[in-house]
This record gives structure tokens, sequence and C-alpha cells, in this order.
């Protein structure tokens, strides 16, 4: 199917279709491999995205993943490897014949132009009739409830009401797939979330497939289905939420997503860590080969244990309440520091406190090797 | 940027040079301007009654004012597509070009006019190359025409259009023209629709440049134009230098300029509007 003729009748699309009845697209990405002269951008990036899903592709700055959007875009061509939409390969098509709608970081709203003329930029492109142009621009602008803005021009308006319009301007020409790059970034805190609310709100009411850059793990932990996390061109995990953070299948995924403690060490026969600043009981986490081995584990599952059971031994350094947890930063005999976190008890440490640090029963740890 | 109360002294001498060198002379100009005789004896606007009275005047004021159109025009025609070339080259590229651009800037306007009159002159450059090829058999007349004088001026004022052109193409977000695209406007529609209006001040500020440029530039118009062309700059001139009659050469001067200002004033309005529009 990944033929000519679906490329003439899955490729192609037609703004006569209803915005509110997209049905999510499945987007494969296939061996996409970029690069800019001889520094290689994306390498190897296979994944497929279900229809409707929200995937995040998330790394830090550098790592390939706005190239990766552009290039799903199609305003860059990749060097290598295949994009399909809805199983037909859209590798020659340009961004609006392949389906694919992009909200820019900085929304790339015309200056020039009012509300009502961006967001009817991409129907009067495609040679749409007057009178659908206009009943379209006022369902897009209810859609993202700006309908009172019309006449407005985008420096009138603030940041999340332009990102509503941006974001209105893109969906007006019925794509198949939205690409937002780093959609929140230019948002103040408050109004991030709102907006992040929103875009939710929008992705799910019309069902369609979506693609997020980001370099804030928070907001692609908590927005999107799925996480690929990118780095260096390449992703290193590609799953749910959860997985990515409780089992990270790299160190970096571990370092990078979350807040985690390396523990450098040997892994004895026992499932104990041994390190430089003493002995961890691991529990059940036996299944890597014995020997030298990099250990991940995030603050929550820690905890203080009384000096009977086995354990770190250290003291602690710093308390950081942070409302309904504490953060303790505790120095280890090796100069380490270990970031523990536990609920705001009755029992309250302060610095200089000797504790003992356990792993708290059943807690996922990530092992790696050296 | 912000001002500080302190930081006055710092434009006194541009002030002071400013006032000396420019508002002094025109008041000067102005003053020499309202005498009704050449030995400067009695007051009066005989001298610009006379001007304006006259048809001959008239005309030549028209011609100065519809010759600096066409440079102008000429200059955008040509000069906004090479500035739209050198603003989306690659860096290397771009370099290159603003050298090749700029260029012509560090030479005098005098040797370039000089080019000119070597290269329309009826043993000149284009002369040989059409008898080369057999299009004419004698000389064609191109220097000391008209359209010798818009095509010169159009040519030496050309830095000063394509350099705010670049600077106003430079400007505009990259993904204004990306989002254009995505939308699914192709190249036309995208440079119609959002360029073209964005580099609008641009465009208009090169024009006003090159407009008051070649309106007053004396030399060219006088070594291209030759003696029959009767242009703004050579009537104040020979009005001044071979009449002696300060009063109308003053007259003269002061006219041009006040219709160059109007019409600088006017674009500066548009310019003004059309900078609102796209900068906020």
């Amino acid at each position: 199917m990944w033929g000519p003729a679906a490329l003439t009748s899955a490729g192609r699309f037609s703004y006569k279709e209803s915005p509110v009845t997209t049905r999510g697209v499945a987007l494969d990405l296939d061996g996409i491999t970029h690069r800019f002269g001889h520094t290689v951008a994306v390498e190897g990036v296979s994944l497929r995205i279900e229809p409707g899903e929200i995937v995040a592709l998330l790394g830090p700055s550098g790592c390939g993943k706005t190239t990766l959007l552009r290039i799903v875009s199609g305003l860059l061509r990749q060097s290598g490897g295949h994009v399909a939409v809805d199983g037909g390969i859209v590798d020659e098509l340009p961004p609006n014949e392949r389906g694919a709608g992009i909200v820019f970081q900085n929304y790339a709203l015309f200056p020039h132009m009012t509300v009502e003329a961006n967001v009817g930029y991409g129907l009067r492109a495609r040679g749409a009739p007057r009178a659908e142009i206009a009943e379209t621009v006022e369902r897009m602008l209810a859609l993202v409830r700006m309908e009172g803005f019309a006449r407005r021009l985008p420096r009138q308006l603030s940041g999340g009401q332009q990102q509503r319009v941006a974001l209105a301007r893109t969906l007006a020409v019925s794509p198949r797939v939205l690409l937002l790059d780093e959609p929140f970034g230019a948002l103040d805190k408050n109004l991030r979330l709102d907006m992040q609310i929103e875009v939710k709100r929008l992705q799910r009411e019309l069902d369609i497939t979506t693609i997020m850059v980001t370099h804030d793990q928070e907001e692609a932990l908590s927005l999107a289905d799925r996480v690929a996390v990118m780095n260096h061109g390449r992703v290193e995990q590609f799953g749910r939420p959860d997985e990515i953070y409780d089992r990270p299948a790299t160190l970096f995924v571990a370092t990078f997503v979350g807040t985690t403690n390396v523990l450098r060490g040997k892994l004895l026969d026992d499932g104990t860590l041994d390190c430089a600043a003493g002995r961890l009981p691991l529990g059940a986490v036996t299944t890597r080969p014995t020997g030298p081995v990099v250990v991940a584990v995030r603050p929550e599952h820690f905890r203080f244990v009384v000096d009977a059971e086995p354990g770190i031994d250290g003291r602690i350094e710093l308390v950081l309440p942070l409302g309904p947890l504490v953060v303790y930063d505790v120095i280890l005999a090796d100069g380490t520091t270990l970031k523990v976190t536990s609920a705001r008890g009755a029992t309250s440490r302060a610095p200089g406190d000797r504790v003992r640090v356990a792993l708290a029963a059943g807690s996922p740890v990530s092992v790696f090797g050296p | 940027m912000r001002r500080h109360a302190g930081d006055w002294p710092l434009v006194l001498p541009l002030t002071l040079f400013f006032a000396v060198f420019v508002l002094v002379p025109l008041a000067l100009l102005g003053a020499v301007s309202l005498y009704s005789d050449t030995t400067l004896t009695t007051h009066g606007v005989a001298q610009y009654v006379k001007f304006l009275t006259d048809r001959f005047n008239l005309g030549v004021l028209g011609q100065t004012l519809w010759l600096g159109l066409l440079a102008t025009v000429l200059a955008l025609v040509v000069g906004y597509p090479l500035g739209y070339i050198a603003a989306v080259a690659p860096p290397a590229l771009q370099r290159v070009l603003l050298l090749v651009i700029v260029l012509p800037l560090l030479t005098s306007a005098v040797v370039r006019t000089f080019a000119w009159v070597v290269i329309l002159g009826r043993q000149g450059i284009v002369n040989g190359l059409l008898a080369a090829i057999g299009l004419i058999d004698a000389p064609v007349r191109l220097l000391y025409t008209p359209w010798a004088v818009v095509v010169a001026l159009a040519q030496i004022q050309l830095p000063l259009m394509v350099l705010p052109v670049i600077t106003a193409l430079g400007n505009i977000d990259p993904n204004l023209r990306h989002a254009s695209h995505a939308l699914g406007a192709g190249r036309w529609r995208t440079f119609v629709a959002v360029t073209l209006p964005l580099s609008a001040p641009g465009l208009l500020a090169g024009c006003l440049l090159v407009y008051a440029g070649s309106v007053s530039a004396f030399v060219t118009q006088t070594l291209v134009g030759g003696g029959q062309l009767m242009l703004m700059p050579q009537y104040m001139y020979q009005q001044a230098i071979q009449a002696n009659n300060y009063p109308f050469a003053a007259a003269v001067a002061m006219i041009l300029l006040a219709a160059v200002l109007a019409i600088v004033i006017v674009v500066n309005t548009v310019t003004k509007k059309t900078q609102t529009l796209v900068h906020g």
C-alpha cells in the first residue's frame, strides 16, 4: 500500500473536509536520517504513531527533535528514510498536500493581517469560496474561543491568544496531522497550564494525530500519550510516560527525564550494590549480570531507615520543603550526594542529622552497564 | 532604549554642526531668495512669483521631479530583486553580494558618472557593441538624453535602494514564509501576501533616498544630460554662477527643497502606516 496509488489517494486532501470530523490517521516514520553537511542531525529514527495519538519528541536542544518535526511537516526533505501518513508515503509532497499542519514556536502569525485574515489564509491560498472561508474562520475562532477578536491584529493579542489564533489558522485547513514546535515555550507559567489543557482538549475533540516537540519533560509526560526521548539525533526510548519514567531504557533517559540519583559501583551476587559510600541492597533487581554497573534511583524511591536495616549512611546537608513533599540533600561518606524526597510527615529532619538511606520496597531501579 | 537625563551633552556636537552647516546656510538661502532684485536691496517675493508664473520654470521643476520618479522606479525594479537575492543568499554568498552592492559607494559619484559617459558615448561601449553585432550602421545618440540620465541616476543611487531592502527582508521572520508555505500558498502568493508587504518599510525608505538623491544629483544630471536638458540643480547653478542672479537661484533652491520635502512627508506618512502595521 506504500505505492504511487496510495500517494495520490491518501496524500491529497480537500478543504471541504470538516475539521470537526477529522479522524486520526496513523503516521509512520521509517528510518528517517538527516544530515546538514557532515553533521548528522537525525539518525535512523523509526516511529509508528497511532491514529489520534499525541506524541512528544523530548530531548535537549540540538538533539534533532525540531529537525525531525520539520521533516514530518514537509518543510525539510530528509536525507534518507520515509514519512507515511495513513499508509501513503508523502516524501515528495509539500506540507499542505501531505496534510501536515504546523504551529511554530513563535506562532509566526502574519503581523500585517487581522486575526480573521490569518485564520483564512490557508483557505484563500487553496481558492475556497468566500462564503466558505468566512464560515470556517468563524467556526475556527469559536473552536479556540477567540470569537470576539476577528478584527484585531496579532500584536494586539497576548501570547496565549496569539497561540489560539495560530492553532485556529493551522486547523482551518483540516490537517490530518498536527505538529507543534515547542508550543508552550513562549508562555509564562500560569498561562502555560491553561494552554496545555486547551491543546489537549482540542486534540481530543478533533481526534487529530499530533506530534509535539518539547524540551520540557513535565510538559511531555503530562500531555503526551507516548514520549520519544531523543539524544544526538537518535530515539533513546519511545514509550508511555510511566514507562519512560519508571523504566528508562538508557542512562540518558533516566537522567534527562525527572530527577535521578546515579550510583556507580559493583553489583554483587545477592543483588547488593557495592559502591564507595557503602552497600545498598537493590532488592529483586538481579537480572543483570553482576559486575561494574551504574544504578539510577528516583528520589522518591529512597527512604530513611533505622540503623538495624541495611543501607547507606549519610548526613543531611539541605532540607527543601516543596509543599506536600520535602527534598533532602544527603551527603554520603565518599562526598557524593543523594536526593531523597518524602512526604512531609511528623518526623522532621534537620540539616546535620545522620541518616541511613535504603530503597523503598518494590521500587523500580534501573541498572545499566558501566 | 532607555534615555538618561544627563545624556544631552552627547548630542551637542552634532546639533551644533547641524545648526552651523545646515540650518544657518538654509536660512541665508531663504533670506536671499526674498530679495526682488539681483543687487539685494529690495525685499519681496518677486522671485517666487517669477518662478511660479513662468511656464518654462514650471517645466524645469516638473521635468526634474519626473526624472527623479523614473530613476526611482528603475532603481526599485532593479534593486528589489537584487536585495531579495542578497537577503535569501547563504551567508558566504551574501557577504560577496553585499560587498559588490556597497562597492560603488566607495567611489565618487563623479567617477561613476564619467563611467556612464564612456559607456553611452558615440564611440562608447554600447554603440561599439551594437555596431559590432550589426544592429546599427551609425552610432545612435544615447548620451545627453533624458533616458540616459534616468539609467545613470538609477545605477548610481542603486545601493541606497538595495541596502534598506536587504535590511527589511532580513528582518522578516523566516517562519512566516514557512507558515505560508505550510498553509498551502505557493511562492508567488507567499511573496505577494507576506514578503512584499512586510518589506514595504524598507522599500519606501529606499525609494525616498533614491528620489531625494536623484532630483538633486547635479553632476550626473549635467554630465549625462548635457546642456539641452535643463533640470533644477543645473538651473540653480546657471542662475547663480552664470547669470549672477542670486535671489532667483535661491528661490529655485527653496522651491525644489519644498517640493522634495512635500514628497518626503507624504511617503513618510505612508511608511509610518505600513511600519505600525508590520512592526507594531
